[in-house]
This record gives C-alpha cells, structure tokens and sequence, in this order.
C-alpha cells in the first residue's frame, strides 16, 4: 500500500473482502465431502448410504457456522482457508467411515465428528472473541508454563501403545501434547518478536558463525530441552521432531542467521543418531524404513510399513476408488497415523497429490498472512502456525511412505484424534484472524469506532 | 524478515516436492513390485471376490462357489467331489490350484482376456470379468460307470472319443474329495496333510499322472509297427519264431502263459497274447522302427497336456536285442499311463488317424456365450489305415475268441487286449491287470469309444486272464454307456 493510493480510495473495490468467494468454495468442500460419502457407500454397499443428507446437512451447517463467524468478525480474512479446512475435515470424515465399514466393532466416525463439531465451536470462539492476535502477545510466559504442564502430565497416566501422551479420564481420552503446540508457538514468536535483535545482533562470532548472547538464548533454549525432553521421556518422537523443526524455522525467520540452521541441524543430526541407537522403540522404527520388508523374509508376514506401501502401490495413478481399496490390511492405527495410506489406495496419485496441494495451499496462505503483516509477532505467529501443518504434514506422509522413519503423527484433519482436529481448528481460526488483520484496511482508514472497540477490549 | 519468511516457504516447498517425489516413486515406478510382493494379500483377496466360474460336465456344473462371509469371499464346492476330482483339480486358498482347475484358472477367475468385452478391457480397467464356464468332453454316464467298476481298487480309466479326441472319462481311485481342501485354516491344512500322507496316494491322478508297464496291451503297438514296417506282410501267415525263444544274446528263455505260440501267426499272437512271436517280431522291426512307432502313439512326448500335463510314457531309445525284446511285450522299462495306453485303442478304432486328446470341450462367459471353442486336432497318423484294419480284425478276434471275452456286448464290434504286468522285486507287488478297448455301433460310421483300464489287483493271476478278469468287465460298462450316450 502506497501513501498515494490511501489517498482517495473506494474501500470496498481496493480490498474486496471475498467473502462470497469463501462461500462458493465451502459448497464446493461440502458437495465433495458428501459425494465421497455416497460413493463409498455405493461401492461398498451398492446403495447410497442412508444418513447422507444428514451427514450433507451436518457438515454444511458446521461450514456455515464458521463461515457466519468468519464473515462478522474477521471479514477480511483469506477465503481460502476455512474452505480447505472443511474439505479435508470432510474428506477425513469419509476415510474413516469408509474403515469403519472393515471394522463394525469399531466405529470411529460418530466420535470424530463430534470432535469436528468441537473443534469448529472452538474456531468460532476464537473467531469472535479474539478481536486481535497481539493480545495473544502478553501471554506468553503463561501459554509456554501452560505448554510444559500440559506435556508433564500424561507422564502419571498409563502408557498407551507405548507412548505417554494420553490422559485419560472416563471415557474421553485426549492428547494434551497436541495444544501444546500452539501454545508454544505463541510462545516462541512473542519472546523472539521481543528479543530478536539482540539475538540477531549481539555476541561472539566464532570462525564464521555469531552465535548469540546467552543471555538471550539461554531461557527459550532452556523451554526448548525442557520439551524436547519430556517428549522424549514419553516416547512421541513425532511431535519432538516437530517442536524442533518448529524451534529451528521461528528462530530463522526470526533472526535471519544461517548458523542457526547450522546448529540446529547439527543438534538434529546428534540427537537423531543418540536416539536412533540407543532407543529400542526408535531404533526398530529405524531398522523398519531402511528394510519395511524383513519381517516378510523372516516369515513373520508384512509390518505396518510394508502394509502401508503396499495400499500406496495397489492406488497407482488413479486409485481403486472410495470404498474399493484393502488399506485395512494394515491393522493397528490405520485410521489415525496411517489415514494417509486410504487415500492412496483409493485416490490414487492424483488424490494423494491433490491432498498434498490443499496443505501446501494451507501453509502457503498462513505464509502469505505472515508476510503482509506489520508486526514481528504476528509475523512470527502465523509463520509458526503454517509451519507447525507443513511439518507435521511431512513428518507423517513421509513416514507412512517410506521416505523418512516413521514417527506417531496425525495427519491434519484426516486422522482419527480428537484433540489433534480440535487444534487444527484453533490454528485455522489463528490464521483466519492474522489474515484478516493482514488484509484490512488500515487502522487509519477505519471508522474510529472499530478502534475503540479494540482497545476496549485490550483493557 | 520478508527475505528469511521466503527462505523458509522456499524450504515447506521443498518438503512438498520431496513427498510427490516419493508418491510417485511408491505409487507408480515401485508399484508393480509392490504389487507382486507374495505377502500383499490384496491379489488373493481380489481373486477370491467373485465367485469362481464352473466346470460343467454335459450342461451341468459339477463345481460351485459359496460365500465364507470372511476376507476371502468365497470358496470352492464341488457337487460329486471324489468323482470328478480327476478332471477338476482342487482349487484351494491355501494350496494353490491343479488341473482343469489349474489349467483354466485365467477363464475361472475372470482374468482371460478372451472373456472382456474388448481388448486390453481387463488392463484397462483393472478389473476382471465374472468368472467364465469351462465344459468338459466327459460324459457323466461314462464317468460314473467307470468309478463304480472300479469300486475303490487302485486303478484307473480313460476313455476317448476316437474321432475327435475328447476325454468322455477319467477316474483314478481311491480319490478324495476337492473341497475339503477349498478354505483355509486348520481343517484344510490337516486334511492336505492326511491326504498327503495316506498309502493309497489318493491325490495321485493315476490316469495321467502315473505310468505302468503297460505288459501284453503294448503288443498292439509291437503289432502297428511290424505291419508298417512290412515284417509282417500276412497277418495270419505263420512267422518264424523260434520255439523255445532265447531273447537275443542271452541264455535266458522267453515263456508264454498261453499254448500254441509256436510260430503262430500275428492274428493268433494277438488272440492268444504270445510272448515270444511279439517279442520275436520287435527285434525284427529294429530298434528304429519300434521307437518310431511309439512315438507316433504318443510314448516319449512330454509335452502332452489336456490342457493339464500328462506324464511321459516311456519307451527306451537305447537298448539291447534282449532289452527290445522285452520292452515289444511291454516289459523291461516301457511304462504308460492309462490315458496313452486309451490313445493307442482310439488310434487302431479311428483308422491310425490319432486326435489329440482333450479335456475341454469350449469355454463360455458367465453368461454362457461361447468363445473358445476346441477342435478335434490331429495328433500323428499312428498307423496307415491298412494297418488299422487289420488290427481292428485282430482286436475283435480278441474279444470274440480270446483272452478279452469279459468285454463282449452283444450286437456291437468291440476290439480290445488285456494285459497283467508284474512289477516289485521278484514280481513281489501286486500286478496291474490292464484291458485296452473300443467299440462301434453296427450302424454307426465312425468308433464310438476307446477305453483303457488298469486295476492294480490283488486277485489277478499270473496270466493275461487277469486283465481279461478284472479290468475288461469295467471296460465293458464304459463302452455301454458311451453307446448308451450315442444312441441318446
């Protein structure tokens, strides 16, 4: 924006607000959510199945709540994200009742439903009621004390399937670990906004390297072991991965130092190795991507990996279409960590890709949000916020392929796990509210009253 | 900021091309592989998606499908499983598949791309078709008749048509029943393993899987090739062979189990069964010839499927005088299955015209349009039509005044030879007692069956009377339901 242009603009015409654009699109995500539904049915069953204008009207009233959301309070948000949010929600909504079909003792759907209709409540909530994201700016030290807590507890509860990341209480079961995420974010970008020229510009300089004060470095390192620690006391080495990863990128963009990146893929390389070695539960996941075949020479029948690569390779370019594939061949977590291999199955390349390039579309915006925005944090937070998805896209579609050892992730919105749709959501109604931030007029353009409000509500 | 916000979407972009590199390498360059891999489960579980198409003998299946309502959806029945395990195979989820059952596997599962509705349609779509219908040349009748006989004895039948070489009957007992093999889990597993472990080799396809010394039924053979060969000019001339007869460079004598050898004709040989004068006569015709002749019965070929492979009959390629000697009566190591020893009867009944023999009539699609349809294809001219006729003169003296009355029916030419081989050190096993056959209607232009039987008899004496005794009557039955099934 020029000073030039401020001059005399019509607001509308300038920064059209997309709203309708939002709203084409989230019929388009609903319509091809439902028609996945019918076509499961219709290849499995041979009938459409019963409830799909239930499920139809369900999905599309959640749309349209958000949407309602979106187009009061943050009008002049992306109208690219909450549609892709939906479509893959949905999309994910139909991968799982297609595994339900296999396993009638075992139904999944209703439940991640309900977590959806959760975490689009969420959305709205934080939609509304979070008029500006640099409020978010003065919690910081109480989101990364609420962050460790919520890592630390699962550790007096029961291992599940080896990991300690589950709390349990009744019947619910959720992942606190999952929150955790954004909160350090928040984290992460509120204390580098704060302090990233004196950690960009002070301390040594050795050979080529300038590391920074450790004054400055010395309490976000600190959070960073304590985390990465805890993880690794609970054996979730995915998420570890993806604080890490998530450290090393803030404190890039943040700082602009190469030897960041340095430091941080050294640190990487170390602990990969130390964990990779000595750690039985990692070191088999180590063994499994260099042979996802040994178990089949050992005349112990194909691992979950070869499972994997098998549905991956039974999709080829087209796929056996919804409802036609064998993907629960692959047992264990096949609706949660390995979600991703359905699609593959059934969707084929060109699914998968197309899946792929909605989250790469989802990033992309967070991206684009964070580079319009004038202040650090902001910048910082939706960096992090996009990069949080990228990674944990990569992290587990590269582990159930076959290119990286495969760590416990969920796929974004496709995988079974309550807490982990619930905090997609949050981070799509974060990214929703930068961006609109992003794209709105500026202040100075803006009826005074808007203004007021705001700062009503900081107080 | 904006710089190091480009760098690090520079990098999520990077991990983005990473992934599609590697779907791509998974799911197309990799995927065939994969695919193939013996522990992915997903070709079984298709192939068992659908039901199997049936095999029909006349126009009704003798095998069908039900539903297991377990990953693998169904399984293979048979409707009188012991009695045409022969001709079917098994088709097991366990243990893979064995004759017709093997043999058209592609048409019963659907996968042959003669049952798509255009070319490369299967490909294309990768689908298959509903599982196509493979009809057999057995007649039910005959089939039966020829199980019953058998009545459980060790031993075997084949029966053709010698006009155009298809099987009308194979049975090998005792015999199993097929489906007790079509699942999976333990219960098929113990019986595979009963089976398999059981003295009287019940999974054994002794009709064409297993060879015997063929004995005094390879004197048709001998007698082919001494007519052609024109060692014999006259067939009811006496020939010179010497009495007692000492097999050539040997001490050892020859014997006869009949009277009246000496210097016999050929016709009487062959009524009367000489050891000696066919013995005599194979030595004459040379190592050459009779291997020749063989071999244009069918004995030596390896190759021989219907559409299943049939074991190699054998007659040696290299031996002695004394050796050949024995080998022209069927002894020594000349061994034939039952099946080779029906082609020899279906050559003499055809006029020396040998038809290949088959299995499969035609295939059909599931819904019954034909679209492949078998031949009658020649196999070799076994013998020049002369040759045939006299020696369906000398079968048919066989029957009427010879060793083979047992398997007379009145009012019809039936020719045959009995045969008892000994086999087991010293002659310690049980004899096979053999009887090749063929008959015609009397107003029929054309043979209507050839039959060849083996019972492996403990009853049978050391005489060709054995042959007559035990196998001609089941012969018998065969041929009696074959003209039954013309006259129909």
């Amino acid at each position: 924006m020029t000073a030039t242009t401020a001059d005399a603009p019509p607001p509308e015409l300038r920064l059209p607000k997309r709203r309708g654009v939002e709203l084409a699109l989230l019929v388009g995500g609903v319509l091809i959510s439902v028609f996945g539904y019918a076509a499961v049915g219709l290849a499995h069953d041979g009938a459409v199945p019963p409830d799909v204008a239930g499920y139809g009207a369900g999905l599309g009233t959640l749309a349209l709540l958000a949407h309602v959301a979106v187009r009061f309070r943050a009008p002049y948000a992306d109208p690219l994200l909450l549609p892709i949010a939906v479509l893959l929600n949905g999309l994910g909504l139909v991968l799982i009742y297609r595994l339900d079909l296999e396993t009638p003792r075992d139904q999944a759907a209703p439940t991640q439903l309900i977590w959806s209709t959760l975490g689009v409540a969420l959305f709205t909530a934080v939609v509304v009621l979070l008029r500006d994201h640099r409020v978010l700016q003065r919690y910081a030290y109480l989101s990364v004390a609420a962050a460790l807590a919520l890592m630390i507890v699962p550790i007096f509860f029961p291992a599940v399937n080896g990991a300690k990341i589950w709390i349990r209480i009744g019947g619910l079961s959720f992942q606190p670990g999952e929150f955790a995420k954004i909160l350090l974010a928040v984290f992460f970008a509120a204390y580098l906004a704060a302090n990233r020229n004196a950690l960009a510009y002070t301390g040594r300089t050795v050979w080529k390297l300038q590391l920074p004060a450790g004054r400055v470095l010395g309490p976000i390192v600190a959070i960073w072991l304590l985390s990465v620690g805890v993880l690794v006391l609970e054996r979730d080495l995915g998420t570890s991965l993806l604080f890490f990863g998530l450290f090393v990128i803030m404190l890039y963009v943040a700082t602009g130092r190469t030897g960041w990146i340095a430091v941080g893929l050294l640190l990487a390389a170390v602990g990969a190795f130390v964990v990779g070695s000595f750690e039985p539960h990692v070191h088999s996941r180590v063994q499994d991507w260099l042979d996802p075949f040994a178990s089949i020479d050992a005349g112990q029948g194909p691992g979950q990996l070869a499972q994997s690569l098998f549905a991956f390779a039974a999709g080829g370019m087209l796929g056996t279409g919804l409802g036609a594939g064998h993907s629960i061949l692959i047992g264990f977590a096949a609706k949660s960590d390995f979600i991703l291999a359905t699609a593959g199955e059934e969707l084929g390349l060109s699914g998968l890709t197309a899946i792929f390039l909605l989250y790469a579309l989802l990033v992309a915006r967070g991206y684009r949000a964070g580079l319009a925005l004038r202040d650090p944090f902001g910048r910082l937070l939706a960096i992090g916020l996009a990069s949080i998805l990228a990674l944990q896209v990569f992290v587990i579609a590269g582990g159930v392929m076959g290119l990286i050892p495969l760590t416990g992730m969920a796929m974004p919105f496709l995988a079974q796990g309550g807490s982990s749709v619930v905090t997609n959501w949050v981070i799509v109604a974060l990214l929703i509210r930068v961006s609109d931030v992003s794209r709105r007029p500026r202040p100075e353009q803006v009826e005074t009253g808007v203004i007021a409000a705001d700062v009503e509500e900081d107080r | 900021m904006i710089r190091y916000i480009r760098r690090a979407a520079a990098f999520c972009l990077l991990l983005l091309v990473a992934l599609l590199v590697n779907a791509a390498r998974v799911q197309l360059f990799q995927a065939d592989e994969l695919d193939d891999n013996p522990a992915n489960r997903r070709n079984t579980i298709t192939r068992y998606d659908q039901p199997r198409g049936n095999i029909l003998v006349g126009d009704r299946p003798v095998t069908g499908n039900k539903e297991t309502g377990e990953q693998l959806s169904f399984e293979r029945t048979y409707l009188h499983g012991p009695l045409y395990a022969p001709v079917t195979g098994y088709a097991s989820q366990t243990y893979g598949t064995t004759l017709i059952e093997n043999a058209e596997d592609a048409v019963l599962s659907g996968t042959a791309s003669l049952l798509a509705p255009l070319p490369f349609w299967n490909e294309f779509t990768r689908g298959r078709q509903p599982g196509g219908d493979v009809v057999t040349t057995v007649r039910a009748s005959m089939q039966q008749a020829a199980y019953d006989g058998l009545s459980g004895r060790r031993g075997a039948v084949a029966a053709l048509d010698p006009s155009t070489g298809g099987i009308l009957a194979l049975v090998s007992t005792p015999s199993y029943d097929p489906e007790r093999l079509s699942g999976t889990g333990s219960a098929v597993t113990d019986a595979w393993a009963r089976l398999n472990a059981a003295k009287s080799l019940p999974m054994l396809n002794r009709a064409i899987r297993q060879t015997y010394p063929p004995g005094s039924t390879f004197k048709i053979v001998t007698a082919a090739a001494a007519l052609d060969a024109r060692v014999v000019t006259d067939p009811d001339a006496a020939t010179d062979t010497p009495s007692p007869y000492v097999l050539p460079g040997t001490r050892t004598t020859l014997p006869n189990e009949s009277s009246g050898c000496e210097e016999a004709s050929l016709a009487d040989a062959i009524r009367v069964s000489c050891n000696t004068v066919m013995a005599h006569l194979g030595v004459e015709v040379g190592l050459d010839g009779m291997v020749e002749a063989a071999e244009r019965f069918g004995f030596n070929d390896t190759g021989l499927r219907i559409p299943s492979g049939v074991a190699r009959s054998n007659f040696d390629t290299g031996m002695s005088d004394d050796q050949l000697a024995l080998s022209s009566i069927g002894q020594f190591n000349t061994t034939a299955t039952p099946l080779q020893m029906a082609m020899v009867a279906a050559a003499v009944a055809n006029g020396g015209d040998l038809r290949r023999p088959h299995l499969v009539d035609r295939v059909t699609t599931n819904d019954g349009d034909t679209v492949r349809q078998e031949g009658s294809p020649s196999y070799e001219r076994a013998m020049s039509p002369s040759t045939a006729v006299q020696l369906q003169r000398m079968m048919v003296d066989v029957v009427e005044n010879g060793t083979g009355s047992n398997a007379a029916i009145d009012g019809v030419k039936v020719g045959g030879k009995t045969g008892t081989a000994q086999h087991g050190v010293d002659n310690s096993g049980l004899p096979y007692a053999w009887f090749i056959s063929w008959a015609q209607a009397p107003d029929a232009g054309r043979p209507a069956v050839a039959v060849a039987v083996v019972v492996e008899d403990a009853s049978a004496d050391r005489a060709d009377i054995s042959g007559g005794g035990s196998a001609a009557p089941i012969a018998r039955a065969v041929m009696e339901a074959a003209l039954a099934e013309e006259d129909r």
